[in-house]
This record gives structure tokens, C-alpha cells and sequence, in this order.
């Protein structure tokens, strides 16, 4: 069994409940914080303990931390992530829905460090029925004096408030969430200024996903060091992965990042094994956005290693040979599954998601949408391949936020790949209709990719 | 002079000094030229503008001179400040040029094409674009999109087919008018310029949203297929106004005035007035005032050179403007030699054939070849 930070007591019997948070060792770190720490000795101890953002691009915590602007007299803002709309990524969720005032404990701890005053939890709209358990959280929170007035005697003043996203994607970007926070159109920004300069109404505020916020909650308990000493590298601490797909145990589980992708996948203790008794043929090991792998370069890297499940293992070979840690969405495909539809599948949804700003995405997605539904219905020809390629190299690196990129990855990577299933795609139009290109050579030892 | 430090900055190997502050777009447009990047959503007198459409991309090859190293990607050239001892690529990097024809393409994507029967025609930033950066061919065999129609009302005629979502007409109306009535609905591909419910735009300034459209999207109602700009002729005109500058160009035709639209500059901005503020014309003055009558006429508009409008020669002496500068003055000193006549000079031609007086085109044996 790994270390659990996390999730440790979050099936204890009504944990959702203050009084039984409360007995299980709850608001210590509100304790800890306000009483003998001061907001830099926090800040010094968050950065101690190597925690990197958990809601994609795994920025360190304490250092974005240490950006924030002070300007006198302006006030500040911390806001939680909660938007949570990454296909294959459900953990935040979880820990929401489980262990409320775990979230809630660490935004009190986090908004004492940031000097927030009013926190905001924005949440992705289709989570409605967690606001409520959020709502209730913060209600008893505030009843035993963690939230309000005057939190335990320290003059410091906190409100944590719960806004409801309307069900777009992109209002998971930092400044798409601001705008839309703050009313508008839910547009990302151009940036300069990031937000910890101007971000909600101009002040300098502080976006962290859910699980970053309340990882807080651990390290100040047993102090950044002792945090850090978990995991390996530049990995630290736990993680929470959502896994499903393929698999017999699909769920949210929280590894301590020494795990190999192989003990993931097979072990029972997290995902059980391919389901059916399949073989597995590919993986997107960190939701939507990050590169699919084959089986063969998801177990091993390139130079023939174990890949483990942290950050710099499975970024282990750059695009050519590897992927990304991303948001945790571990999604497993088996032989019966076809790369092709699956990405029509993404492209759909990122087409869906564009804001539409920018002109790359704006075109580039629907572009990439229609000539991955004609190859998968068999329509297709062979230059669409190398359609879509120059499409995603296009849009890549040349958009006004992530998403543009985000959308060009998943293409990319399934025709570096995956170049032979498209091609039968074309070769094979009937017969890609009646059955599916199956595990191919997918899974036999490294085999290095020859399109670049 | 201002009260901003200067910053050196180099662009396409050109180097200028440019106050702190300023955009490497505008920079650039300050060298001019080829340099300038095509700007299609940037609009310098409407806050906020720019960074959508990325035609203006640029590679920066230096940081500045404290921080040399190179940016990782192409930069929105509108919406980044220079910085001292900036090195900025814009014709000269081959990886904007392929960016930018990427964006191009993009933009044309789902555009209908439909020039022979747009307004626009002529002063179109995106025909011009497509002239500059684009392929001939589309790699697009899709059904391009289209909307359902909607009717803003009996000044303004929307084609939203045409609309490359540049966010200009928004920026005018939040910037511009008491209160916006329409905007961007839904996202992405689908996403609109719409009301939210079908409404008319009345607002006294809302005209102007005509003027900043780069594209065919927004024309003037009360202009629709009246004629081609190019068969207009231009002139700056005023009337004392009481809701804007009232300095205008009539659009006329004869003594007809067809459309009245702001006065704009090398950029396809409204000019500014005297005090310095862009001058946006009123509904009253764009949309009423259609006899030459009302009009104080103040003269010929100077177009382009290079625009196809230029080509109605419209006005009989236009063309023979006077220089400002004499060629010896813009070349040190140095008199012009093979340009006095080209004729003459010139190796390839045989100065005793006057080739506009031949029978019928020219030939090759019009010409000098190498062997004589
Ligand atoms: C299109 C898009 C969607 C995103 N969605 C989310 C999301 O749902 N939740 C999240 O925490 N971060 C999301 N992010 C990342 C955020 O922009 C931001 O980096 C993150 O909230 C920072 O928190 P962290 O440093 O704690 O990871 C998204 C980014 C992009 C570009
Ligand atoms: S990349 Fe896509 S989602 Fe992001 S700003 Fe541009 S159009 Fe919007
Ligand atoms: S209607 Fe014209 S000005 Fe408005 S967004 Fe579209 S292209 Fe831009
Ligand atoms: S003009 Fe700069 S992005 Fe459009």
C-alpha cells in the first residue's frame, strides 16, 4: 500500500461532516498556519515540498505562490479550479464529494498565506450537486470559526464562495475562469498580464486546482520536507489519478509517484488489469490533451526503461517517444479499440470546447474534426493524413491559450503512432467498417516510430 | 517628446527607437512596408483589440539586451511591447511566413468567396491578405458554415458568413455607444455576431462598426449594391455637426454622394481629428446626409497607390501630386540617374520602338535578347 495524503479518510463513516473531519485530525493546518506560522513561513514551506500544480501543466505551487503582486491597498484573490472538464479526468470530483473540508481546509490555510480575503471556488456547472456539499462544508466551517471574521483570533477575515461554471470547457483556462468569474464571456485572456499581476478585477490573483490546494493541507501538517521526501525528483508528494477505460477496476486512485505504469495498470490494489482478459494496446495517461502511446512506448521508454507513473517519466522522450503527466486522466484503450475513432472522438470535443477567439483553433478544430470523421467512416484518403498533420502543426504554439494546442496534440501523437491504422483506414475502407485494426504490433517490444 | 525612455528595436535587420510601451506591431508599422505584419484584428484607436486573428505573428529572435534569449514561440506582434535591444523577425523568419499562411488559410477556410457580390470588395483586408499571403487553391472540401440570418435593422446589413470574429464591432460598441446590443453568441466555429434577440442597432455611433469591419460582414444598408468603391471618387468633406467631427469622405459619384463613410489612414483606421481623438462620424452624418448639398467639400481623398481603388482615376490632376521631398534630398545628395528614363536606360528594351505605338502586343523581337 502507498502513503495516502489525500484520500486516506475519506470513506471514514460521515467525513463529509465537520464534527467527524474535525475528530479524524481536521483543521490542524488552519491551526498550525495562523497560530505559529506566519503567510511567508507557509509560502517557504509549500516551496519546500516541490508541490506542482495538479490541474495540467504541473507549475510549482509555492513558486507561482511567490509571484503574486502586492500592491498597497489592493486586494487579493485566491481561486479554486474546480472546473474539471478534461475527458478521462475526474478526480477533483472525488475529492470534492468525498472530502469536502479537506478542500476547504486548505483554501483556509492557502487564502491566509495569499492574504485573500474572499476566495472563490469556481466549479464546473455540471457539478451542481457538489456545490451543495461545498456550500454546507464552508456553512460549518464558518459556524466553528475557520471562515468569517477574526479566524481564530488572528484578525484575519476569510469567505470562500462557490461559483457555478455554465458547462464550457475552456472556463478551466486561469483567465477564461476570471473572465467568466467575473461575468463575462468566458474568452481567455491575452496574456501579459498573467493573473498574478491582474487577474480577477484587475488584482493580482492566484489560480490552483483542487487537489494542488488541498495537498496544502498535508505539507503543513508534516512540514514541506518531510512532504517532499514522498515520491521522486521533481515528483513529489501524492497524486491522484482517474483511471477508466479498458480496465476491470476503473476509479480515482492516490499514488505516491514510485509506482510503475505497469504495477498501475495490472496491479490490483489500483486498476485491476485489462478488462475481459484483452491486451492493451494504448494509453492516454493524462486526460485528453496529453500524447497517446502505444502499450509497448507506455510501459518502457524509448532507451528500453520501466516508465513510471510521475511527472518526468512520462514525459520521458518528449513527444517523439513520450507523453505527459497532464490533469491524471488515465485512460486505457484495449486491442478492440480503434485510435482512429477515438481521436475523431477528442477532435469533436476540442471543436466543441474552442472559445473561437483565435483564428488556428477556431478553424483548425472543426477542420480536424471533419477529416477524422470521413477517415473513420472509411470516406478518407491517404493525403488526409498528412492533412491533419500540417493542420495540428499549424494550430500548435500559434493560439492565444493552451486549448489550440491541447487539440493539436492528441492528433499528433495518434499519427506518430498510430500512421499504419489511419492508413488501413484508407487502404481497408470497407473493412475498417466491419471490424477493428486490433493490437497490431502495438505492444511488441519498442519499436521506434518513424514518422517524426 | 515624450516623457517614455526610448527603446531600440530591430525589426526585419531594420533598426528604429520607439518610446517604452510601444507594440512591435506598431513599431513595425512605423518602419512600414513589407515590415508592417498584416494586422486583420488589431485596431490601435479600439481598447482591448488584437491577439485574435494571429496574422501578426512574429518570431522574436532576442528578448532585449538583458534578456537575449529568443521567445519560444511566435509572438502576437500587436499585443507585445517592444523591450530594449529587441531583434524581431517578421518577412525575414521563414517560420512566420508559414505560420501566417497557415492563419490565411485558416481565416479563408469557411469565408464564402463571395466577392463578386459583396460591398466590401476593393477595401477588403482579407482579399487583401489573400492577395499577399495566399495559395491559390483551398485544401478544405467541406461544406463551408453557415447561420441563419439575422436582420440588425435599416442601417447595418450583416453577412455573418463573411465575419472572421476580429471582435472590432464589440470593442466599438462597448467603447462607443451608451450600451451594447449585440455581441459574439455561442463558441468556436458556431460562434456569431448576433443580438440577442433579433433588434435593431440604432445607437447614434453603431455606424462605425461598419468602418472598423475588416471584412464584409457589417456593410452599409443604406449603400447595399448601389455601386463599386472603385467607381467612386472619394472626397474629404465636413458639416458642422452637432453629435461628432463631421469630417467625413463622401463617396461619390458625379455629383451623387453614394455612401459617407469616416476618413481613414494608411492602416484602414479612422484618422484622428486635430485634438488627437479618432473621428468616428455619427449615424446622422453616415446614413442621412446624402446630398452633396449638405457637404462642405474639402477635396480629393488620397488613396493608395496600390489600391484598386486608385485605378477609377477619379479625379483629374490627383495623381500629379506634388513630392514633399526631392529624390536628391531622400538619397543624401545622390542625383537620380537610370530613373529619368527608364526608357532609354534600359537594357532590355530598344529605345526606338515606342512600345505603346506598335500594332498589336509586343514580342520578344520588340525587345532586346541577349544574343543581339
Ligand atoms: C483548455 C484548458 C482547460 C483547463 N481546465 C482545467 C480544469 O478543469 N481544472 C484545472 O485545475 N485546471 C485546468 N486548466 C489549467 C489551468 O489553466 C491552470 O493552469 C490551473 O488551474 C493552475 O492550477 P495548478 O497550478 O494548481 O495546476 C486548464 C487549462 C486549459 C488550457
Ligand atoms: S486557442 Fe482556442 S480556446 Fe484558446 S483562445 Fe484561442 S480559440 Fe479560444
Ligand atoms: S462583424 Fe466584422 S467587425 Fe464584427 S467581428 Fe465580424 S469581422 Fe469583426
Ligand atoms: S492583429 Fe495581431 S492578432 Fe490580429
Amino acid at each position: 500500500m502507498g502513503v495516502k495524503l489525500l484520500l486516506e479518510k475519506a470513506h471514514v463513516e460521515g467525513i463529509r461532516s465537520y464534527e467527524v473531519y474535525r475528530r479524524e485530525g481536521g483543521y490542524r493546518s488552519v491551526e498550525k498556519a495562523i497560530k505559529t506560522m506566519g503567510p511567508e513561513a507557509i509560502v517557504e514551506e509549500v516551496k519546500k515540498s516541490g508541490l506542482r500544480g495538479r490541474g495540467g501543466a504541473g507549475f510549482p505551487a509555492g513558486m507561482k505562490w511567490s509571484f503574486i503582486a502586492k500592491p498597497e491597498g489592493v486586494p487579493r484573490h485566491l481561486v479554486c479550479n474546480a472546473d474539471e472538464s478534461e475527458p478521462g479526468t475526474f478526480k477533483d470530483r472525488y475529492l470534492m464529494e468525498f472530502i469536502p473540508h479537506l478542500l476547504i481546509e486548505g483554501l483556509i490555510v492557502s487564502s491566509f498565506a495569499l492574504g485573500s480575503n474572499n476566495t472563490y471556488i469556481y466549479i464546473r456547472g455540471e457539478y451542481a450537486w457538489i456545490v451543495d456539499i461545498l456550500e454546507q462544508a464552508i456553512g460549518e466551517a464558518k459556524a466553528n470559526g475557520f471562515l468569517g471574521k477574526n479566524i481564530l483570533g488572528s484578525g484575519f477575515d476569510c469567505e470562500i464562495h462557490v461559483q457555478r461554471g455554465a458547462g464550457a470547457y475552456i472556463c478551466g483556462e486561469e483567465t477564461a475562469l476570471i473572465e467568466s468569474l467575473e461575468g463575462k464571456r468566458g474568452n481567455p485572456r491575452i496574456k501579459p498580464p498573467f493573473p498574478a499581476i491582474q487577474g480577477v478585477w484587475q488584482r493580482p490573483t492566484v489560480v490552483n486546482n483542487v487537489e494542488t490546494l488541498a495537498a496544502v493541507v498535508p505539507i503543513i501538517n508534516m512540514g514541506g520536507e518531510e512532504y517532499a521526501k514522498i515520491g521522486v525528483g521533481k515528483s513529489t508528494g501524492t497524486k491522484l489519478m482517474s483511471a477508466c477505460g479498458n480496465i476491470n477496476k476503473p476509479g480515482v486512485y492516490e499514488i505516491d509517484m514510485t509506482i510503475s505504469v505497469e504495477e498501475f495498470i495490472y496491479s490490483d490494489e489500483y486498476c485491476g488489469g485489462i478488462a475481459n482478459g484483452k491486451r492493451l494496446k494504448a494509453c492516454i495517461p493524462g486526460g485528453s490533451s496529453v500524447p497517446i502511446l502505444p502499450a509497448n512506448l507506455l510501459l518502457k521508454t524509448a532507451k528500453g526503461e520501466t516508465r513510471y507513473m510521475n511527472y518526468e517519466s512520462l514525459s520521458d522522450g518528449g513527444f517523439a517517444t513520450g507523453s505527459m503527466m497532464g490533469s491524471g486522466g488515465f485512460i486505457v484503450l484495449d486491442e478492440d479499440q480503434c485510435v482512429v475513432k477515438n481521436t475523431y472522438t477528442f477532435a469533436r470535443f476540442y471543436r466543441h470546447e474552442s472559445c473561437g477567439q483565435c483564428s488556428p483553433c477556431r478553424e483548425g478544430t472543426g477542420w480536424m474534426e471533419k477529416l477524422l470523421y470521413r477517415l473513420e467512416k472509411g470516406q478518407g484518403k491517404s493525403s488526409d493524413i498528412d492533412l491533419l498533420w500540417d493542420i495540428q502543426r499549424k494550430i500548435e504554439g500559434n493560439t492565444i491559450c493552451p486549448l489550440g494546442d491541447a487539440a493539436a496534440w492528441p492528433v499528433a501523437a495518434a499519427i506518430r503512432h498510430f500512421r499504419d491504422e489511419f492508413e488501413w483506414h484508407v487502404t481497408h475502407a470497407a473493412e475498417a467498417q466491419t471490424r477493428n485494426f486490433g493490437l497490431a504490433h502495438y505492444a511488441d517490444p519498442i519499436h521506434v516510430p518513424t514518422t517524426v | 517628446m515624450s516623457e517614455q525612455p526610448l527603446f531600440k528595436v530591430t525589426i526585419d535587420n531594420i533598426t528604429i527607437e520607439v518610446p517604452a510601451g510601444t507594440t512591435i506591431l506598431n513599431a513595425a508599422r512605423k518602419i512600414g512596408g513589407d515590415v508592417a505584419p498584416p494586422a486583420m484584428c488589431y485596431y490601435s484607436k479600439l481598447q482591448g483589440s488584437g491577439g485574435k486573428c494571429r496574422t501578426c505573428l512574429v518570431e522574436v529572435s532576442k528578448g532585449s539586451e538583458k534578456d537575449p534569449r529568443p521567445m519560444p514561440k511566435l509572438v502576437a506582434s500587436c499585443r507585445t511591447t517592444v523591450m530594449d535591444g529587441m531583434e524581431v523577425k517578421n518577412i525575414t523568419s521563414p517560420k512566420v511566413l508559414d505560420a501566417r499562411a497557415g492563419v490565411v488559410e485558416f481565416l479563408l477556410l469557411n469565408h464564402p468567396l463571395d466577392c463578386p457580390v459583396c460591398d466590401q470588395a476593393g477595401e477588403c483586408h482579407l482579399q487583401d491578405l489573400s492577395y499577399e499571403h495566399g495559395k491559390e487553391g483551398t485544401r478544405y472540401e467541406f461544406q463551408r458554415r453557415t447561420f441563419k440570418k439575422h436582420n440588425i435593422g435599416p442601417y447595418i446589413q450583416l453577412h455573418m458568413t463573411r465575419c472572421i470574429l476580429c471582435y472590432r464591432c464589440v470593442f466599438v460598441a462597448d467603447q462607443l455607444t451608451a450600451k451594447r446590443e449585440h455581441g459574439i453568441l455561442d463558441r468556436g466555429d458556431h460562434s456569431e455576431i448576433a443580438t440577442m434577440i433579433e433588434k435593431s442597432l440604432e445607437s447614434d455611433f453603431i455606424g462605425n462598426v461598419i468602418d472598423v469591419c475588416p471584412v464584409g460582414a457589417l456593410t452599409d444598408k443604406t449603400f447595399r449594391f448601389k455601386n463599386r468603391v472603385w467607381f467612386l471618387k472619394p472626397m474629404d468633406a465636413h458639416r458642422d455637426c452637432p453629435t461628432c467631427s463631421g469630417k467625413v469622405t463622401l463617396w461619390n459619384r458625379g455629383d451623387e454622394v453614394f455612401r459617407v463613410t469616416a476618413r481613414k489612414d494608411e492602416w484602414g483606421e479612422v484618422e484622428n481629428t486635430e485634438d488627437g481623438k479618432p473621428a468616428w462620424i455619427c449615424n446622422t452624418c453616415r446614413f442621412e446626409k446624402k446630398q452633396t448639398s449638405d457637404w462642405v467639400i474639402e477635396g480629393p481623398r488620397m488613396i493608395s497607390r496600390q489600391s484598386v481603388i486608385s485605378q477609377g482615376h477619379y479625379a483629374g490632376n490627383i495623381g500629379m501630386h506634388k513630392p514633399n521631398e526631392t529624390f536628391s534630398a531622400v538619397h543624401g545628395g545622390r542625383q537620380p540617374k537610370l530613373m529619368m528614363d527608364i526608357h532609354t536606360a534600359s537594357e532590355v528594351n530598344k529605345p526606338n520602338i515606342e512600345l505603346s505605338l506598335i500594332n498589336g502586343p509586343a514580342h520578344s523581337t520588340d525587345f532586346n535578347s541577349k544574343k543581339d
